[in-house]
């Protein structure tokens, strides 16, 4: 997803500044000075009007990483307040996403525009191929009624000169399920009761405009504590930097934390525990199931396609068989789920046994905070080995996959991917849990971003290397064993 | 001897670097111009040791070393107009 460099750059600056600045014992100062130390007196304004508006959005970012909403920022709270709060807090916020309201341009609303490239031609196929009558000639020029267009675009696709756009608003544009809109002064807004968290809007907004609502700072807390803090890596970590999954996970034990699992080993229980309910389903006749553990695709079907649930699977997430396993194992632990994924947060808001969620831009503003260079550390060892296919979750194809290893040839396993949701896929979705069939196969991987976790909201990566590093290191596991119980 | 006479790209892949912006310098060899790759000789480091030299060390991430010069800030238009200008 990632494109916009710079906005993402400055969200990491932001974050690598707060971690220092609670490092170093005088948070709530530092905090307050952020604005001001990155953009210092006749400093040089890179992108906005001035540098009053790029400090006052950078203090609205720097709300966001201390965890806050800057829909409830009365614009008069200073930063080390908000520090302050984030030193007390019992937990964090309910909701992951947070509009930097002051980033947001409050974009032209989205409609169909027929520019100057217009030829005023003979053949104006714009106004035949028109259903609803939205277009007429005016001064030699297709002009269309803002009234009577609804957006189908069949006038863009006739167009001979390609005369006609679609204005896009990125984050509408980008949202699957309709749920950032423009508000009474035309800036952006989360209808929470839609939202998924998927963090599409996040990643798209030319402006930086959405962001999370971090937990860093209640981790960092956590890592002062005597309590042991176990992070769990999503199996996307390992085509995330330059070095390997091991060298990375010595890099957050420097970091403070005490014990690193693999969340691939929740994987393999998602997977076994995905093909014995897989089997069963098709047995009792069932036409089809989908997976369960996109994050984003459950909050879809909590939501938006109710209908659905009937036919997804009722297995946990390798998120939490995690967590569970990290605090039989440790207890009394905290433990922090370290993943690619914005969804991944919300769902952890909501399960017993995940303390914190951190993401890979926040583990990487971790590392370069306290200086630590992942190529010097050492190969850290995992307590248990996981599969092949757990390793390959993080990639479209991946979990589908799992579940038809794990069922060890004794089902018929057709796997079909949904790779990406966007409202036309969802509105397929729909039409399968009506008929009770899909067309496509009878197991339905759903991953919310295309590619798969690997392309999340919140990586540090390239997509494609990415990819090629969870592909490399799912290469030297073994296949995983079907359960015999099955 | 093959790269002899080449433009020397070293880019950082520490990881103050890759943070801050060196993942993006990774698609370098795919976003010059292809008539390049003759003159051009591209490769990862891990840590050119620049970001340690300062407590706001990371401000000036990425590194890339062309030749003999270092550039911080590193941009892949910003290392696409120095090769310029030591082309042409």
């Amino acid at each position: 997803m990632q494109t916009e460099v710079n906005t993402v750059l400055l969200r990491r600056e932001v974050m690598v500044r707060l971690i220092k600045a609670f490092l170093s014992g005088d948070f709530e100062k530092q905090a307050d000075a952020l604005p001001f130390d990155m953009r210092p007196k006749h400093a040089e304004v890179p992108f906005r009007c001035c540098i009053h508006k790029e400090r006052a959005i950078l203090r609205e970012r720097a709300i966001a990483a201390l965890g806050g909403s800057v829909e409830q920022d009365d614009d008069k709270t200073h930063l080390g307040e908000y520090a302050r709060r984030a030193l007390e807090r019992e937990k964090p916020d309910n909701t992951v996403l947070t509009v930097i309201d002051t980033a947001c341009q409050g974009c032209v609303p989205s409609r169909i525009y027929v520019t100057d490239l217009c030829q005023g031609c003979v053949a104006r196929p714009c106004t035949t191929a028109c259903a609803f009558g939205a277009i007429s000639i005016k001064n030699g020029r297709s002009v269309i009624d803002g009234e009577k267009c609804k957006s189908c675009t069949k006038c863009m696709q006739v167009c001979p000169y390609s005369a006609i756009v679609k204005i896009k608003v990125p984050c509408e544009d980008a949202c699957p399920v309709g749920a950032i809109t423009k508000n009474g002064s035309g800036h952006a807004q989360i209808d929470v009761s839609r939202c998924l968290s998927c963090g599409a809007c996040m990643a798209s907004c030319p402006f930086g405009a959405v962001a999370e609502k971090s937990q860093m700072i209640d981790i960092l807390r956590a890592i002062k504590s005597d309590k042991k803090v176990v992070a769990m890596i999503a199996p996307a970590i390992a085509g995330q930097t330059p070095v390997s999954i091991n060298k990375v996970a010595s890099g957050l034990i420097k970091a403070g934390f005490d014990i690193v699992m693999e969340v691939a080993e929740g994987a393999d229980i998602t997977a076994k525990t995905e093909a014995k309910d897989f089997a069963e389903r098709m047995e009792k006749g069932d036409k089809f199931m989908t997976t369960s553990c996109c994050a984003a695709y459950r909050e879809m079907v909590k939501k938006i396609v109710p209908e659905l649930k009937p036919y997804v699977s009722e297995t946990a997430t390798p998120m939490h068989y995690t967590a569970e396993l990290a605090k039989k194992r440790y207890p009394d632990c905290v433990t922090v789920f370290v993943g690619p994924c914005v969804a991944k947060r919300s769902e952890g808001l909501g399960d017993e046994f995940v303390d914190y969620v951190m993401n890979f831009e926040e583990m990487g503003a971790l590392f370069v905070a306290m200086s630590i260079e992942l190529a010097q550390c050492e190969d850290y060892v995992f307590d248990v080995e996981t599969s092949k296919q757990a390793r390959n979750f993080a990639l479209t194809g991946g979990v589908a996959e799992s579940v038809k290893v794990a069922s060890g040839g004794k089902v018929d396993v057709r796997p079909t991917c949904v790779n990406g949701l966007n409202p036309k896929v969802v509105r397929e979705m729909m039409t399968w849990a009506k008929k009770g069939e899909c067309p496509l196969g009878n197991i339905v991987e759903v991953m919310a971003c295309e590619g798969g976790c690997v392309a999340g909201a919140a990586c540090l990566n390239n997509k494609k290397i990415a990819a090629r590093g969870v592909a490399a290191y799912a290469d030297k596991g073994e296949d995983i064993k079907p359960d015999e119980n099955n | 001897m093959e790269n002899e006479g080449k433009i020397r790209v070293r880019i950082c892949l520490g990881t103050t670097c890759f943070v801050m912006g060196a993942s993006k310098l990774q698609e370098l060899e795919h976003l010059m111009p292809p008539e390049w790759k003759d003159k051009v000789d591209i490769s990862a480091d891990t840590c050119l040791g620049m970001c340690q030299n300062s407590n706001s060390g990371f401000m000036k991430a990425p590194f890339v070393k062309i030749n003999d010069e270092m550039i911080g800030g590193a941009t892949v238009e910003k290392v696409i107009d120095k090769l310029k200008e030591l082309i042409v």
